[in-house]
């Protein structure tokens, strides 16, 4: 059992936990990720990107977002609840060194695994320069953890309630088009973010490295379930991932793929919530 | 669900084949018994070459393709003892030369002839750990039962004596008695082994090591022990809770099993050792990189590998339509690459989860097949449709991605190749359409990189699989490993021979 030690609500379906795990704590490093299941039995594996630790306290800190029946079970959980499987740090840790100037551009929940990768940027010497994007003002998060790494940043938003109205992609093309432009991007989000990132910063050469977030099972190697296609050439994100040459990687497919229990899930969501209403009104007398 | 091997007949099953019931088996073979144990003159060869191979009773293939429950029943204690008195108990025992672990066969069938159940299992346990999963996995007809005597006398395999049902009454016999009997533990050496895997390999490896005193910490990746057992083999070929059992064993006799831990990973191999104070390990991390086709349309939806398909299913349990969190996907129409065990085991999965055709296409025949005899019967009998001699050439998709068909080639035997099978070749121009919605690939797996990535010094060869002596140790010092992680993917006996070789390198070493 991995016990919850602190649980906040960063939005309305954005929760951040930090999680007792310290093997995993101690070996965690910028861009890995954790699979979570909440019960052995009949409990859904799911990737989730680890977005700070502490080793002293000997935690992980996870940032996710309600958007399937795992996820909702896991925000029902309070602190000093527990859940039943942890396993991780997965995938390969982001390449990490001096580059010069790095723009790191995070959209929605993307901002949570960005998090480590700047802290790793900024300690490598780098000029950090971070673009925050939502859809509207309460959908952003860490803002002010981001403000204190950052050598510049820039927020967004889609409805213009915060910061400057616009997608993530309009500062990231004028900084391109800055000289000296950037050495490095690291853009993580959504997978349309990502992909228009990519196609942003590609006729500026400026490389882009992109962190997906497939479905997988046992994120080890194992089931095939999370491949993707770069470079015409499928990968696993589990074991050759998460970060890839945003440029290589096709958005479509992979999009495509990501909806393939779309069915399946939004029944089992849809099932979830009757299954709380109902659970609600037996409390209430008729 | 409807469970077991029960008398369907009677319940109003109306299949035009009756399917012989366990019922009916167990009566016939129980009157041959009293026929033949009534004689005052012992059996001779002619007499065991009368008594007729005894049939394993069977779930009604119409029944068992709505359960998942096991198909194979077992032997009554009637049936077994036939059996059991079919051998000729040959003095050169070719038998034993073909099981990979040299299970005193004819002793342990003497022993079943005369009813000492007991003995039997005891005799199978001094060289196999897992019988109950060997019985009922292990390719036979390939191994033990292949040279066997009576099935060479009637000139068919087909009626050799059957060994693997003979060793699964014993094992099943034995758990129905209570908790088997633990092993003795020679008293603490206070040295500390690390076993990363907890398939077939690692567990063999844990048992033969934990006895000798030395404390072991078995570590698996997943939530749940037993990998590939739990993961890949069906419930209806190998009920979890034998799994189980075998792992509950272990941890009586005192092994450490740590779940969610990926060597590494979460640790990396060199800091078991210099870190943690481990003073050998074994790697038995299994073959886990599934292979694709590389053909056009394989990253569609709709395509899986076998691995993930079945482990949705079996460790996941997705067939468990309400209750299980893991999604499975909705098929209506199944093809299946490859013509193994595992292709077998996917292509029978699909029907039970509701797909209303499943084909299995593989590219040369069924002689060629490498799936166990029983398996390819059991899938036949459940309506699976076999296309032989065709592949797949490129998988079709619409606008949304997914799968609607894959165009397949017609294929003909050529001359033999390297494996002396002979090489299907491509007949020009018989391209056709398969109009599918999935197509699980089941064409084998590569070996997993994740240790080999993150640990320096540990050779491999070409195709990724740890190098090992003759001791089964590997490249580095006190790091021994075996199994599909050596072999490839091979089979659960094959594994439990290659860790209990190391396991006695690493006994050996520790006895220093």
């Amino acid at each position: 059992m991995y016990p919850i030690l602190h649980k906040e609500q960063l939005s309305d379906d954005v929760v951040l936990m930090r999680l007792a795990a310290p093997l995993i704590a101690e070996e965690r490093k910028p861009g890995q990720f954790v699979i979570v299941q909440l019960d052995s039995t009949y409990g859904e594996r799911i990737p989730l990107t680890i977005a700070d630790a502490d080793t002293k306290e000997g935690s992980i800190t996870i940032i996710f977002q309600v958007v399937g029946l795992t996820t909702q079970r896991l925000a029902a959980l309070q602190k000093g609840g527990a859940i039943e499987n942890l396993v991780g740090p997965l995938g390969r840790p982001t390449h990490i060194e001096k580059f010069g100037t790095v723009v790191c551009i995070g959209g929605g929940i993307g901002v949570a695994p960005l998090y480590p990768i700047v802290q790793g940027m900024q300690r490598a010497g780098n000029k950090v320069i971070i673009i925050m994007g939502a859809r509207t003002k309460n959908l952003l998060i860490l803002e002010e953890r981001m403000r204190a790494l950052a050598d510049e940043l820039i927020v967004c938003t889609d409805d213009g309630s915060y910061g400057r109205k616009a997608l993530v992609t309009a500062p990231l093309k004028e900084l391109c088009e800055r000289n000296p432009k950037p050495n490095l991007a690291v853009a993580i989000g959504p997978p349309i973010m990502m992909k228009f990132c990519a196609e942003t910063t590609r006729p500026f050469n400026v490389p882009t490295v992109v962190s997906l977030n497939t479905i997988m099972v046992d994120g080890t190697g194992m089931c095939g379930g999370c491949r993707v296609t770069v470079g015409g050439k499928t990968r696993f994100v589990c074991v050759d991932g998460p970060e890839f040459d945003g440029h290589q990687v096709d958005f479509d497919n992979m999009m495509k793929r990501l909806r393939a229990y779309k069915t399946q899930e939004d029944e089992a969501r849809t099932q979830c919530r009757l299954d709380a209403e109902i659970e609600k009104r037996k409390g209430t007398p008729a | 669900m409807p469970v077991g091997c029960g008398n369907r007949e009677t319940e109003g099953n109306t299949s035009v084949n009756a399917h012989p019931t366990k019922e009916a088996l167990a009566t016939e073979a129980a009157q041959l018994l009293q026929a033949i144990t009534a004689r005052s003159e012992p059996l001779k060869p002619k007499d065991r070459l009368k008594i007729p191979v005894q049939a394993m009773p069977a779930q009604d293939p119409t029944v068992r393709r709505g359960n998942i429950e096991e198909v194979a029943c077992g032997y009554s204690p009637e049936q077994a003892r036939l059996e059991a008195l079919r051998c000729f108990q040959c003095k050169n025992a070719p038998c034993i030369e073909g099981c990979p672990v040299r299970i005193d066969i004819p002793a342990f069938v003497r022993a079943m002839a005369a009813g000492q159940i007991k003995q039997a299992i005891d005799i199978i346990k001094r060289n196999s750990l897992l019988p109950s999963v060997c019985g009922r996995v292990c390719p036979q007809e390939v191994q033990c039962q292949a040279p066997c005597t009576v099935g060479r006398t009637l000139k068919d395999v087909g009626q050799a004596v059957s060994i693997g049902r003979l060793e699964r009454f014993a094992a099943d016999w034995e758990r129905a008695q209570g908790a088997p009997d633990i092993p003795p533990i020679k008293p603490s050496t206070g040295k500390k082994v690390a076993v990363i895997g907890s398939g077939p390999a690692g567990i063999t490896v844990a048992a033969d090591v934990r006895r000798e005193g030395h404390a072991v910490t078995l570590f698996e990746a997943f939530h749940k022990p037993g990998g590939v057992m739990v993961y890949g083999i069906p419930e209806f070929r190998l009920p979890k809770l034998i799994v189980q059992k075998e792992i509950d064993t272990l941890t009586t006799m005192g092994v450490k099993l740590v779940t969610n831990f990926v060597v590494g990973r979460t640790r990396a191999l060199q800091d078991l050792l210099d870190k943690d104070g481990f003073d050998a390990i074994f790697i038995g991390t299994g073959a886990g990189l599934p292979k694709f086709m590389n053909i056009a349309g394989e990253n569609l939806v709709g395509v899986f590998s076998a691995n993930e398909y079945l482990t949705r299913a079996n460790l996941m349990r997705a067939y468990d339509f309400g209750h299980a969190q893991t999604p499975i996907f909705r098929s209506h129409k199944v093809a299946v690459l490859g013509g193994g065990n595992v292709a077998m085991d996917s292509a029978r999965m699909a029907v039970r989860l509701g797909a209303e055709e499943v084909h299995l296409v593989y590219r040369r025949t069924e002689v060629e097949m490498p799936a166990r005899v029983e398996e390819v019967a059991h899938a036949k009998e459940e309506g699976i449709v076999f296309h032989l001699l065709q592949n797949a050439k490129r998988i079709l998709g619409n606008e949304q991605g997914c799968v609607t068909g894959m165009e397949c080639l017609k294929y003909q035997l050529g001359e033999p190749d390297a494996s002396g099978r002979r090489r299907p070749v491509e007949i020009p121009g018989s391209e056709f359409v398969m109009p599918v919605d999935t197509v699980i690939v089941a064409i084998g797996n590569e070996s997993n990189p994740l240790i080999k990535q993150t640990t320096t010094g540990l050779e491999t060869d070409k195709w990724g699989h740890i190098t090992v002596d003759a001791d089964g140790k590997t490249s580095l010092d006190r790091v021994y490993a075996g199994g599909d992680i050596v072999l490839g993917a091979a089979t659960v006996i094959l594994a439990m021979g290659e860790g209990r070789r190391a396991a006695a390198s690493i006994n050996r070493l520790l006895q220093k």
